[in-house]
């Protein structure tokens, strides 16, 4: 992200404008980015009202305390970008490291422990595929009825799939901008690319918080 | 954050200025005109090959099983063609990429690609793109995914067959339409292309809000750029609508999940949701732009102000919002609750309203006009007409009790080609004609540039107008072969009448090719301003160096302040300061206004 863009000229914007373009940007790609979970959350919803059956009882097939811990780890990763920010912000170089460090880890986790979770749950026999759906329930026999159909499944896997593949393509971002701190590529008054990549990951989180609610808690 | 304003300013672009070579100039290029001119060549080849299948189509439906002429006969392998006879599957494939091609190819590219880049920065005094490299990549996207959509037509199978709405659960799996690969390969090339279009978008909104010169206010932007902003909020909100649904799509026709197939207990028709709540904003995407181009060629021409810029503005955002809510009058067949498609019919005869305004206000304007009768104009009054055309055929269908006899017949056809063709591309004729000197320094032949108007005119109606006729007589939309119907038997010469019209307005299209191509060289050195306009764009050289402007311009009022009582000249450009002791009654009051908050 950090040098996305060229700034283009060496005039001032518009007298009033406050927001510099990288930022303006980024706003206006959120706003498209809420469009496409809109689309899937909304088709999420329509399938769930109108084929109820095909869901079960929060807690019951999907790992509620397991991801209730990746939803802590991912929020505290929004303390520490806010952290890493306010430290350029005071032109504290090694702040700005450690805490774009400790972010990175964080999201990596969550990226991994969803993997984890992943994997144990196409081993319960949860998957998104209409033919190999036979979901067990948690720590339940093999062979024990069917829970819950497909389209759990499949909106499952749609909707915390995109949100994971955002966090990765996150934390790439932010290895690049981390990178680019290392070499001292932020001051006090070339913090873009840091509140930039903020603004995209607080995005996120607030993307989960609305996903862990709907999928895992409701 | 006042701070990080210096980042923007002392990264520069000074390096933009010396010499980039071949590579950074015509291929690899950030500048916001070079990249126009590349959307502009790739999208007319697409409009080519969309007319080209277009004409295959209408060989088939003119001269039913009878083997394609000579000349064409042998191109075709016998999964497509046997001994020269369109297949019924290769037809359904036809009918599909010919839309897809215009529709995500051509049109878009043309009005968003081509006209955004060029008109955006040029019209608000900006000398390149917010994020000039992002750009660039939303160029380069276009090209990958139309060589996916045309590698489709090579796989086995063939290319999609599902029309270009691809609706499930026809397109979600391959048993129906024969088709698997193919239907991949459109859902993929589709996918990557609406990275472009959001790219894209997003460079314009941050343009326009952002990177204007000082004095121009909202109110004095140009209504070109004023359109071509409120369609890049659609492409922005609308893409990914769709991209959600083509990857729920790509996943049922890969990893096997059911969201849209029955067998599963998906949802067919929220396929059908996912495409026309994209689809619709879609139709303003398509249409917008050359509303814009419109407005500034009817009021140029007529050198009189255009008639209600205000209002002008107004119509054009309420479209924007207005477009989002009536999705469901595609869809009154489906079985939807007859309260829920009576909220459908009120607001799309509601998007009339807006739609009017501007039709009058065109009008408005070329009344008691000083009318010069070039091209641009010409071409810019026929989409007027055009578009009236195919809105009133479409306040038939807003109406969901006509829309039960009417939907999905040649009617519909009839229409759309009215507000596509008629409309969008009558609207970029304009556009091209009137831009082509700031694009490439030299005038269009007028002449050739008249008798082709003229020609595409005639032809275009002996085409299309009377396929309402067909519609309304039952025949149905994307068949094969209307004679397997007795009942529409009896339409076959009026089909065999609209087949050789669409062929000769094809072939009309040649002369626009020669014209377009023979005026890069040959034509008549334009200079700066060749049509007296006001416009920043009219400002600098044809075509403007790297930088666009030697200096910052500074507006000093409204983009039509044409034929002005008080001046000898009929036309004031926007950046030209106040006379300060003049009668207008101008002063040279501070030239930059007040900020304007909340943008």
């Amino acid at each position: 992200m950090s040098q996305a863009a060229v700034a283009t000229m060496d005039r001032k914007p518009m007298p009033g404008m406050k927001v510099y373009n990288m930022k303006l940007g980024m706003w206006v790609f959120l706003l498209s980015e809420v469009m496409f979970f809109t689309s899937l959350i909304g088709s999420y919803l329509i399938m769930r009202f109108a084929h109820p059956d095909h869901w079960t009882d929060p807690g019951v097939v999907l790992n509620v305390p397991l991801t209730a811990v990746n939803t802590f780890l991912l929020i505290c990763s929004s303390v520490t970008m806010v952290k890493a920010f306010s430290a350029i912000q005071n032109g504290d170089q090694k702040g700005l490291k450690n805490w774009l460090l400790a972010t990175i880890l964080i999201g990596a986790s969550f990226v991994g422990i969803q993997g984890i979770e992943y994997a144990a749950l196409s081993g319960e026999g949860f998957v998104a595929a209409l033919d190999g759906y036979h979901a067990v329930g948690r720590g339940n026999p093999h062979e024990g009825p069917s829970l819950g159909g497909p389209l759990y499944g499949a909106t499952f896997y749609a909707m915390t799939g995109f949100h994971g593949a955002h966090v990765s393509i996150g934390v790439l971002c932010l290895i690049f901008v981390y990178i680019k701190a290392l070499r001292g590529g932020y001051t006090e008054d070339n913090l873009a690319g840091v509140e930039v990549i903020g603004l995209y990951w607080h995005f996120v989180d607030l993307v989960w918080i609305l996903l862990f609610t709907i999928v895992y808690l409701i | 954050m006042s701070t990080t304003t210096a980042t923007e300013t002392h990264a520069g672009h000074a390096e933009g200025h010396h010499d980039l070579g071949f590579m950074r100039t015509y291929i690899f290029s950030t500048d916001h005109k070079m990249i126009a001119r590349q959307f502009l060549f790739t999208a007319l080849l697409f409009l080519a090959l969309g007319g080209a299948l277009a004409v295959m189509i209408r060989w088939q439906l003119g001269f039913p099983t009878r083997p394609l002429p000579l000349p064409i006969r042998g191109l075709f392998p016998d999964t497509m063609a046997p001994s020269g006879i369109i297949l019924p599957e290769f037809y359904n494939s036809l009918v599909t990429m010919h839309a897809t091609f215009m529709v995500f190819f051509a049109l878009m590219p043309l009005m968003a690609g081509v006209f955004g880049n060029l008109l955006i920065p040029l019209q608000i005094g900006a000398d390149d793109m917010a994020f000039p490299r992002i750009n660039m990549l939303s160029f380069w996207i276009t090209p990958v995914a139309g060589a996916i959509m045309l590698a489709s037509f090579f796989v086995e199978g063939g290319a999609a067959g599902a029309g270009w709405t691809s609706y499930a659960p026809l397109s979600a799996s391959g048993e129906w339409t024969g088709v698997y690969m193919g239907q991949i390969l459109w859902l993929v090339s589709l996918i990557i292309l609406g990275f472009s279009s959001i790219t894209g978008a997003l460079n314009y909104v941050t343009t326009v809000i952002n990177m204007r010169a000082p004095g121009m206010t909202w109110f004095r932007i140009p209504l070109a750029t004023w359109s071509l902003f409120v369609t890049a909020w659609l492409l922005l909100l609308a893409i990914p609508i769709l991209t959600g649904g083509l990857i729920l799509l790509l996943f049922d026709q890969t990893i096997g999940t059911a969201f849209f197939r029955p067998e599963g207990s998906g949802e067919p028709l929220l396929w059908q949701h996912i495409f026309w709540f994209f689809g619709h904003p879609e139709v303003y995407i398509l249409i917008l732009p050359a509303m814009g181009f419109v407005s500034e060629v009817i009021a140029n021409r007529s050198r009189k102000p255009i008639f209600g810029y205000h209002s002008m503005v107004v119509a054009m955002v309420a479209i924007g919002f207005l477009g989002w809510i009536v999705w469901g009058h595609h869809m009154f067949q489906s079985g939807m609750n007859p309260l829920l498609g009576m909220t459908f019919v009120v607001t799309t005869v509601v998007i009339a309203v807006p739609s009017a305004i501007k039709t009058f206000n065109w009008m408005g304007t070329l009344w008691r006009g000083n009318i010069h009768m070039d091209t641009p104009l010409l071409h810019a009054v026929a989409f007027v007409a055009l578009f009236i055309i195919g809105g009133l055929s479409g306040i038939f269908m807003a109406s969901a009790p006509v829309d039960i006899y009417f939907h999905d017949t040649y009617f519909i056809v009839a229409h759309l080609h009215y507000v596509l063709v008629g409309g969008s591309l009558f609207g970029i004729f304009a556009g091209i004609t009137y831009y082509y000197p700031k694009m490439f320094g030299r005038m269009m032949g007028e002449g050739l540039g008249k008798l082709h108007f003229g020609l595409s005119f005639v032809f275009y109606n002996m085409a299309f107008f009377p396929m309402h006729n067909l519609g309304v007589q039952g025949m149905m939309r994307r068949i094969y072969d209307p004679n397997q119907y007795a009942f529409l038997q009896g339409l076959q010469p009026m089909n065999t009448f609209i087949s050789i019209s669409v062929f000769l307005f094809a072939a009309t299209q040649v002369l626009f090719a020669f014209n377009f191509l023979w005026s890069l060289k040959a034509g008549r050195v334009a200079g700066n301003n060749p049509w007296k306009s006001n416009t920043l764009l009219w400002t600098t050289p044809s075509p403007p160096p790297h930088g666009n402007f030697p200096e910052m311009p500074i507006v000093y009022r409204g983009p039509y302040e044409y034929s002005h009582p008080d001046r000898d000249e009929d036309f004031w450009p926007q950046d030209e300061p106040p006379v300060a002791s003049g009668s207008g009654g101008q002063t040279a009051a501070s030239p930059i206004p007040e900020p304007v908050p909340g943008d």
